[in-house]
């Protein structure tokens, strides 16, 4: 699976890009959220609240019940700020 | 058509270039987003950065042209969406619509425009005296992309 991150997401966990295999029992958004938080350091701040985390399952915009799986893209970011000023 | 690019754009030449010769076009309406210094809260911003997900810009992008143009029955539609480095008085994003009558293409300039806001994966990243900040997400603009939701 190809994890790619955004904005201050990427910041935080300090790289835009990687590889991961994926534990069996992680199935869904959700679990993967859980276990990525679970690694600890950048990845547990940058997640610690998921109400400003946002994810796309090969580019579309995912609920958190959303299936994930080996070969999918997968890309977490902040609430999206494009477009003009308000 | 949709473009995302780092070099700025020439509204006119773009207007001209979409709907010039097309005797069905009617109308055309077209919005042009402008960096402003005083974009956020706290201190003026200097420059700002715009960071983008490429596949997903264009893959969203494309969705929302294709649901405006057969939602309004335009007659052709351009979104064209700056990234990387800006500075107030930059021009940001420019969107047309050209279509048979006014109040369709000003109906599905100003649905392109919300629902870029709030589906359109950019990041924008302000930089300022008292040092950088990312933008956070507006709840307003989510309410202006819901109310096209139940219009007609």
């Amino acid at each position: 699976m190809t994890l790619l991150y955004f904005a201050w997401v990427r910041e935080q966990i300090g790289c835009d890009a990687e590889e991961i295999a994926l534990p069996s029992d992680v199935r869904t958004v959700a679990a993967l959220l859980d276990w990525l938080r679970s690694r600890g350091g950048g990845y547990a701040s940058a997640l610690k609240d998921l109400s400003v985390i946002r994810v796309a399952v090969n580019q579309e915009f995912a609920a958190p019940d959303h299936a994930v799986g080996d070969g999918d893209e997968i890309a977490l970011f902040p609430p999206v700020t494009g477009g003009a000023p308000s | 058509m949709i473009r995302v690019q780092r070099e700025d754009f020439d509204i006119g030449a773009e207007i001209e270039a979409l709907s010039g010769g097309n005797n069905e076009v009617g109308a055309v309406a077209s919005f042009v987003g402008i960096t402003r210094a005083d974009a956020g809260e706290g201190a003026p911003i200097t420059a700002m950065t715009l960071e983008h997900y490429p596949a997903m810009t264009e893959k969203q992008l494309a969705a929302i042209e294709a649901e405006a143009c057969e939602r309004w029955n335009l007659t052709a539609s351009l979104i064209v969406h700056r990234h990387g480095r800006l500075e107030p008085g930059d021009r940001i994003v420019l969107v047309v619509t050209a279509a048979s009558h006014r109040r369709a293409a000003l109906d599905a300039c100003a649905f392109l425009i919300d629902w870029l806001k709030t589906k359109a994966p950019f990041w924008k990243r302000e930089e300022t005296a008292e040092g950088p900040r990312w933008v956070a997400a507006r709840a307003a603009d989510d309410q202006a992309a819901e109310r096209w939701r139940d219009a007609s």
